[in-house]
């Protein structure tokens, strides 16, 4: 494997390690006001994986395009996405980044690259192939994220585009977060040889990484992101992680006391061996990047963020009934 | 105006509007040799980033389409026939038609998919489909089903300046038909019906590939003294409701005619409006002359038994005109 193009600098590593937490704390107030209750649809929570979609966002611009999956809150956020908007939108008030009309599995805002959490499994592939389609004629330097899980690189557009991309030589990177369930099924059930072997198959670079190691994740994508800028073409990143939560909240109900993995397994991947927020906190204070004191001020500024986020959406408008009659279409009524 | 062909006028369009806007930009299977004829001599003129043969991955045209327009081009996706529009519903009826609202109006997609339907060539069952009513169905999509040439240039130019995604639709059978086609500039817009016919006892309404039947039994209605207005909607959705209520307020009977097969078929849906719409100036039953719900069968005389055709139209509207019970 190539060496590191560009390690984070102090800056960049501190503010890696608060998008992470910024995530992590949104989706943490999420899962509680889900449990009691307070949110009109399902939420799929990114707790666990933080690290994949800070430390590949945090080296994009905002006119770079991503496509994120079901389980988006942290790519939305990760890529800039308004923590108000997103709260707001998942409350299904007007005030919402999509005005309360696609809900947790659809935040998206266009004007900073970010082409929506999709609820259709693969859904995100052949957009963001699109979008990188339309970069490499723009000829500038764009480049197209497609983030994606184990369980859609079993959909046949995975090959489709990574066949299209490797071809057009577009400026594409595939981020595969192998958290290990396709749903409700563990992914070896359901998934035959290395993920990564599909993507090798069409002459795409790859890069297999611990993705609860922040800073590996990093480095991967600094390469992946340089090669595309060069107009180089698509590399694919396969980001070993873990779903701490359910597929969604309302799980054990739908499980109905079936279970599909151990709960010794979840604990494992809650400790601070393994969860990736600890684990950048000891390389930040290891680092000299900064201290306790410093990583608790982040905090205190990520839960105040989080509180101010659920405030603005619980104090916003609900949506407007009268909305999907105007937006089916521009300039033209359904 | 001029004498044209179907295929001419659409070609004609791709040229001026590609010519005109460097933004619009064609793919599919097979577009750099124009196989389907509507695409000639684009690749010679505007170059391989503007027109360029794909893998065959429908799946994954539909959503490029989707991301492309989405990043700011004026997207034309060829599907050679409709039928391969199967193949890429995923991003049609999960993506493109839905984006725009999920969004909150963020997404802007001008798409113009140019599909191939209908029967008539001994095509079989998966290459002669007129599945349009699952398109009409998704909510997000126009639909525009130009029956002669000089509507074909028109609307296909709207649909390429406009912003939303929009199917159009060729009828198969058409391709080699001339007609007349105005001389330099001009567009149609979507939701205006035409009327190809006047007349006073009989109203048919034809969509697309059926219009020349259509007026092939109005002439022979007129032979047997009966007056047939025909109505042609050109684009589905959005769909001209009062150009139609219009003309069956004036006749008091009407036939839809469809290629698609009957159940669930726009003639349905266009069936079910006049019934809401017109039912007082109904003297007459409202009347469906579609595809009986099988598939296309390949073999010449089978296919020709099924595809509604002027002796059909001719039979039934006779049969409303001069029925006792009507």
């Amino acid at each position: 494997m190539p060496t590191t193009q560009s390690a984070p600098d102090a800056g960049q590593l501190l503010a890696l390690y608060e998008r992470m937490l910024l995530i992590r704390r949104m989706e943490e107030r999420l899962k509680a006001d889900n449990a009691a209750g307070k949110l009109p649809g399902a939420v799929h929570l990114y707790i666990g994986q933080e690290a994949i979609a800070s430390a590949v966002c945090l080296q994009l611009k905002p006119t770079d395009w991503i496509t994120s999956t079901h389980r988006g809150h942290g790519h939305f956020l990760a890529k800039g996405g308004d923590p108000n908007a997103m709260m707001a939108e998942i409350w299904a008030k007007r005030t919402g980044i999509c005005k309360g009309m696609g809900g947790s599995m659809h935040v998206a805002d266009y004007s900073k690259g970010i082409l929506g959490a999709n609820g259709i499994v693969g859904g995100g592939f052949a957009i963001a192939t699109g979008a990188a389609f339309a970069a490499k004629l723009d000829k500038g330097d764009r480049v197209s994220v497609a983030f994606f899980g184990d369980g859609a690189s079993n959909q046949g557009v995975f090959m489709e585009c990574l066949n299209v991309s490797s071809l057009w030589e577009l400026p594409m990177i595939f981020v595969c977060e192998h958290n290990q369930f396709s749903e409700f099924t563990p992914a070896a059930t359901v998934t035959s040889g290395q993920i990564v072997d599909r993507a090798r198959a069409f002459k795409i670079p790859t890069h297999v990484v611990d993705g609860n190691d922040a800073l590996a994740v990093w480095d991967a994508a600094s390469q992946a992101i340089a090669r595309a800028r060069r107009g180089e073409g698509p590399s694919f990143i396969e980001a070993h992680t873990y779903r701490i939560q359910g597929h969604l909240e309302a799980e054990d109900l739908m499980l109905g006391g079936q279970k599909y993995r151990e709960k010794t397994d979840i604990e494992v991947w809650k400790t601070n061996q393994k969860d990736p927020l600890p684990r950048l906190a000891v390389k930040l204070v290891e680092g000299g990047h900064a201290t306790e004191q410093k990583l608790a001020a982040i905090n205190e500024r990520v839960m105040a963020q989080v509180e101010n986020a659920v405030k603005f959406a619980e104090e916003s408008e609900p949506a407007d009934p009268e909305l999907p009659f105007e937006l089916m279409f521009v300039g033209q009524k359904a | 105006m001029a004498r044209k062909r179907y295929m001419q006028a659409i070609n004609e369009a791709l040229h001026e509007e590609m010519a005109r806007d460097p933004k619009v930009i064609l793919f599919g299977e097979d577009v750099e040799l124009a196989i389907m004829g509507d695409a000639r001599g684009l690749y010679e003129k505007f170059g391989r980033d503007r027109i360029r043969n794909t893998p065959i991955c429908e799946a994954t045209l539909t959503g490029m389409a989707v991301g492309a327009a989405s990043a700011g081009y004026r997207v034309i996706l060829h599907m050679m026939f409709s039928n391969f529009i199967y193949t890429g519903f995923d991003a049609i009826g999960n993506q493109m038609a839905k984006l725009r609202l999920m969004s909150g109006g963020q997404a802007v997609m001008p798409i113009t998919v140019i599909a191939a339907y209908g029967g008539g060539g001994s095509n079989a069952a998966q290459h002669s489909d007129s599945g349009y009513p699952a398109l009409v169905n998704l909510g997000g999509l126009n639909v525009v089903m130009p029956a002669t040439p000089g509507d074909a240039k028109g609307l296909l130019k709207t649909a390429i300046r406009g912003s939303n995604p929009t199917f159009f639709l060729e009828a198969i059978g058409r391709g080699g038909e001339q007609g007349e086609v105005p001389d330099g500039e001009y567009t149609i817009p979507f939701g205006k019906a035409t009327v190809a016919r006047e007349g006073k006892d009989v109203t048919i309404i034809a969509l697309g590939s059926m219009l020349k039947p259509a007026m092939a039994a109005a002439a022979k209605l007129e032979a047997a003294g009966i007056d047939a207005e025909v109505v042609d909607p050109r684009t589905i959705v959005p769909l001209d409701q009062d150009a139609l209520v219009r003309s069956v307020r004036k006749t008091g009977r009407v036939v839809v005619v469809d290629e698609a097969r009957d159940r669930c078929s726009v003639a349905s849906h266009i069936s079910a409006v006049l019934a809401d719409e017109a039912f007082s100036a109904l003297k007459a039953p409202i009347k469906r002359v579609t595809v009986p719900n099988v598939c296309m069968p390949y073999a010449p005389n089978a296919e020709r038994g099924v595809i509604p055709n002027d002796e059909r139209i001719t039979q039934v509207a006779t049969n409303l005109v001069r029925s006792k019970a009507a």
